[in-house]
């Protein structure tokens, strides 16, 4: 389907919660919702009959400095199209609900992305760190993050490459 | 976590259990040699790439790529350029994207012989894995040849490739896939994908519905196995792909049910095949000489902008989140590889089967432990 | 019967006459001798056929194998002993230090008293029991005792698993072997392996395996069960590597480490000349291997070797080129086909035996 095409479907589908819609690069599409519609809204990408987004590509989260984001890739397999849904988060309170019951693929990707940023996701039936030791402190791809110096007595900081 | 029966015991496979490929932890709970369920535990490879790519100049980022899955350098090297000259929408040369094309085509053959033969080495079979690896010697060469390295290639560059092919490439490249195509994987099938011992480890087992791979977002040679004809150089095409004339395998349940672990095998060594015919035509078409690499400027800003951007590799597609502020380094990249999707995976499907199946699955879904943690 | 012990204490009786004051001296040395033979054989034999193993394989693999030490890479496995040799031998703190122990000396001393019985062709066998078969049958599950005290002693669950599945495996296993290796008894009536070799003859058609249709499939059966007895692949669930780490030997280290190997390169070796002896004539050459002079004797000897030596190569060449079975698909197949397979064949042996007066089928051929 054609961007444009897909854009005007998308904004006849989900007239009352679009906060901007516009094209990216590569084909895609960036719909920006409000926090609390982002469960709807997926549920609405995914079930509807038409639209079908079934996959579940890839999640993140985004330290923007004044705000915190988390961006979902999409893809439909019917349209063939791409869909990028970002919703913007406050930064002393990065907390969105869990879209791992609907997407079933999407438990480890928030993990992660509660593990590096530390945005808790609503109803995650086991959020938990994934990547680092569960005894780490801090969120180490928030732009306001310090290197500790050392873990568990092992040196960390390496001074040649992060001192900037 | 969850409540233990009386007669179950913990078991810790791995971090350095000789068949989770790579570091990679299950915390298993069994009954004898019938397994409840296995929880996976990754991290230990966590470099912080992510990280590292916003503290680093563009093109300077472009070696750790190789580091994300170091049997396909190539196939990461090539997403990530294509994610900034999408974004900043630079021209790469005709001979450069064949060469690029054909580079992580070999590399596609090169990993899934690893993948291939380190299922069969799981399930005991020595021998296959080393004429696998032979084979892939003939790889290292010829990669050796292009770019003068044999793991970690890093010959892809920011519009364009790093060297132009040496003389004698295109025959010795022929030579090569013409090898793997007619004699070698018809002697590999002989030797192990008829065994019959081999088709009853893996008929049946991790049987994953097409739905299901849908669900929880298996990409790749698993997606294929399981049914689904998907693959991001047809239905997304990038660079030149679309200028190919190839097939995308999928599952049909050859020996078993329809996405067990004999399809997700399958469909690996039908990929080989594929790539062979790629790399055939790609040989053909390539100009005889010509520019390899635009000239970029020494400090490298691309316009502000967000881009996704999916190339495939072996294991499955690998995405590329690029959010760049206008500045001389990426403001954040994501990187979304197959392996990560994988492991997720191995943990659901593999529930009340026997530990001697945890690992049949585990090499079916082909998983590379840095590439899962990044 | 022939017993070598027996031999030495007639011997040196008559080289130092009979007294009450040497009788122990020469009791000693009529039973050490005969261990020593049997003990060194074994050593020899595993560290000629690891160096086997590994030329093999590495053919098998394109490579090229051990070639560093001596002429071709022959001294290998002695450098490989006396490396093992000087490793450190780690006991984990939570063993069971007694059982660690002593677990790998029952597992190859399981093999070395199966070596006792071994005709090597000609007079040379250590001795010649009229139980010999069942005395095999009977040691060789020994060595179950030893892999679960070694699993069990180690505390470790991946070496529990690997000693819980060899007794799985080898208990199951024992039935199929030794029914297989009954359809011969019924033949020859003696359970003596110089008895059974000598009522075979020189040719293929005198040997068992080609006797009547039920014993060419008992040796097929035999085969198969001797690879599961001897923990080989397809069948290596005690130890499967890609799977229990190492099995039942995964704490193990050193020299101990190097007895469980050299228990199961012997095994392999008591295993082929068992095959070779009830099934393929053994060293028959048509003459009586107690009367004949010295040349025939090693000529006998030789031709021994000549059909262990491929019968091994097999058991080699199996396991460089099988993926491994699931234990489930292992257990079932012992279950379900092979123990109902030798029980019929041991049957109908019997009643071609009744059918036939005891002749088999190239009789008219042999006289």
């Amino acid at each position: 389907m054609k961007i444009s095409d897909l854009i005007a479907l998308l904004k006849e589908r989900l007239r009352d919660v679009i906060v901007g819609i516009e094209e990216m690069p590569n084909n895609d599409v960036m719909l920006e919702i409000k926090r609390h519609d982002l469960l709807p809204v997926l549920t609405t990408l995914k079930k509807d009959k038409e639209l079908g987004f079934i996959s579940f590509t890839n999640q993140l989260g985004v330290d923007y400095g004044d705000s915190f984001a988390v961006i979902y890739n999409l893809y439909s397999f019917a349209l063939g199209n791409k869909l990028t849904v970002k919703v913007f988060l406050e930064k002393d309170n990065p907390e969105v609900d869990s879209v791992e019951r609907l997407f079933r693929g999407a438990n480890w990707f928030e993990r992660e992305t509660y593990d590096l940023l530390g945005i808790r996701f609503k109803g995650h039936g086991n959020l938990e760190r994934l990547l680092l030791p569960s005894d780490w402190e801090g969120y180490p791809l928030r732009k306001d993050y310090v290197y500790p110096e050392e873990y568990h007595g092992m040196a960390l900081k390496r001074k040649t490459l992060f001192e900037e | 976590m969850t409540e233990f029966l009386s007669d179950e015991m913990v078991l810790n496979m791995g971090p350095h259990h000789p068949s989770t490929h790579g570091v990679l932890r299950f915390i298993l709970q069994t009954d004898g040699e019938m397994m409840r369920r296995a929880i996976p535990d990754v991290g230990f490879l966590h470099r912080g790439i992510e990280k590292i790519a916003e503290l680093l100049p563009y093109q300077a980022f472009m070696p750790y790529t190789d580091r994300i899955d170091y049997l396909a350098s190539i196939c990461c090297n090539f997403g990530y350029a294509l994610t900034v000259e999408r974004l900043a929408q630079i021209e790469v040369p005709e001979k450069a994207e064949y060469l690029r094309v054909i580079s992580a085509e070999l590399t596609r053959i090169g990993s899934h012989f690893v993948g291939l033969g380190a299922l069969l080495l799981d399930l005991g079979a020595v021998t296959p894995f080393v004429h696998a690896l032979r084979e892939r010697e003939v790889y290292n060469d010829l990669m050796e040849s292009l770019c003068g390295a044999r793991l970690t290639h890093n010959y892809v560059r920011i519009g364009g490739v790093s060297y132009d092919e040496p003389p004698g490439f295109r025959e010795k490249t022929r030579r090569f896939i013409d090898h793997i195509e007619y004699e070698f994987l018809d002697e590999f099938n002989e030797l192990a994908s008829f065994n019959t011992i081999f088709i009853n480890r893996m008929k049946n087992v991790g049987v994953i519905t097409a739905e299901d791979a849908i669900e929880h977002s298996l990409v790749g040679p698993n997606l294929r196995g399981s049914g689904v004809k998907h693959d991001i150089r047809k239905n997304d095409p990038y660079s030149i792909y679309n200028r190919f004339n190839f097939d995308i395998p999928v599952g049909h349940g050859k020996f078993g049910t329809m996405g067990d672990c004999y399809d997700r095998y399958w469909v690996r060594v039908e990929e080989v095949m594929e790539s062979c015919r790629i790399i055939r035509q790609a040989l053909e078409l390539m100009p005889e000489t010509g520019p390899v690499r635009t000239k970029l400027p020494r400090v490298f800003k691309p316009p502000k902008g967000e881009i996704y951007v999916r190339t495939e590799c072996p294991r499955g597609e690998m995405g590329f989140y690029l959010i760049s502020d206008g500045g001389k380094n990426p403001y954040r990249l994501k990187i979304r590889t197959g392996s990560f999707s994988a492991a997720a995976m191995i943990g659901e499907v593999s529930q009340g089967v026997m530990v001697a199946d945890l690992v049949t699955i585990i090499g079916s879904f082909d998983v590379v432990a840095p590439e899962i943690d990044r | 019967m022939h017993n070598l012990a027996e031999i030495i204490y007639q011997f040196l009786a008559g080289r130092f006459g009979q007294s009450a004051l040497l009788e122990p001296v020469f009791t000693l040395a009529a039973y050490l001798i005969p261990c020593i033979v049997a003990l060194s054989l074994v050593s020899v034999i595993s560290g000629l056929l690891t160096y086997f193993e590994r030329k093999v394989s590495a053919d098998i693999q394109n490579r090229i194998g051990p070639n560093r030490v001596g002429p071709y890479g022959i001294f290998q496995f002695i450098a490989d002993g006396v490396k093992l040799l000087m490793k450190e031998d780690i006991i984990p703190d939570a063993a069971d230090r007694f059982l660690f122990r002593i677990a790998p000396y029952i597992v190859l001393s399981s093999t070395f008293l199966a070596v006792i019985v071994v005709p090597f062709g000609g007079p040379f066998i250590i001795a010649d029991l009229d139980i010999g078969l069942i005395f095999i049958v009977v040691v060789s599950s020994l060595v179950v005792v030893g892999f679960l005290m070694s699993g069990w002693a180690s505390n470790n669950k991946w070496a529990l698993l690997g000693g819980i599945r060899s007794a799985a495996q080898m208990i199951s296993y024992e039935i199929p072997a030794a029914l297989s290796l009954l359809t011969v008894i019924l033949i020859t009536g003696t359970f003596s392996m110089q008895q059974i070799v000598m009522k075979q003859g020189p040719w293929p058609w005198d040997w068992f395996i080609f006797h009547n249709p039920f014993t060419f499939v008992a040796f097929f059966l035999f085969m198969i069960s001797g690879l599961a007895e001897i923990n080989r692949l397809p069948f290596d669930f005690p130890e499967a590597e890609s799977e229990l780490v190492s099995g039942y030997n995964t704490e193990y280290s050193g020299m101990r480490f190097g007895i469980f190997f050299l228990a199961e390169f012997a095994n392999i070796f008591v295993s082929a000349s068992i095959t070779a002896t009830v099934f393929l004539g053994g060293g028959n050459i048509g003459l009586d291997p107690y009367t004949s002079g010295i040349a025939p004797q090693l000529f006998m000897v030789l031709v021994f070797f000549a059909k262990v030596v491929p019968l091994c190569f097999v058991t080699i060449w199996v396991r460089w080129s099988l993926p491994r079975l699931r234990l489930d698909q292992m257990m079932s197949m012992c279950w379900k086909y092979f123990i109902p397979l030798s029980f019929s064949c041991l049957v109908l042996t019997a009643l071609w035996l009744l059918a036939f007066n005891g002749n088999g089928v190239f009789w008219r051929i042999s006289g």
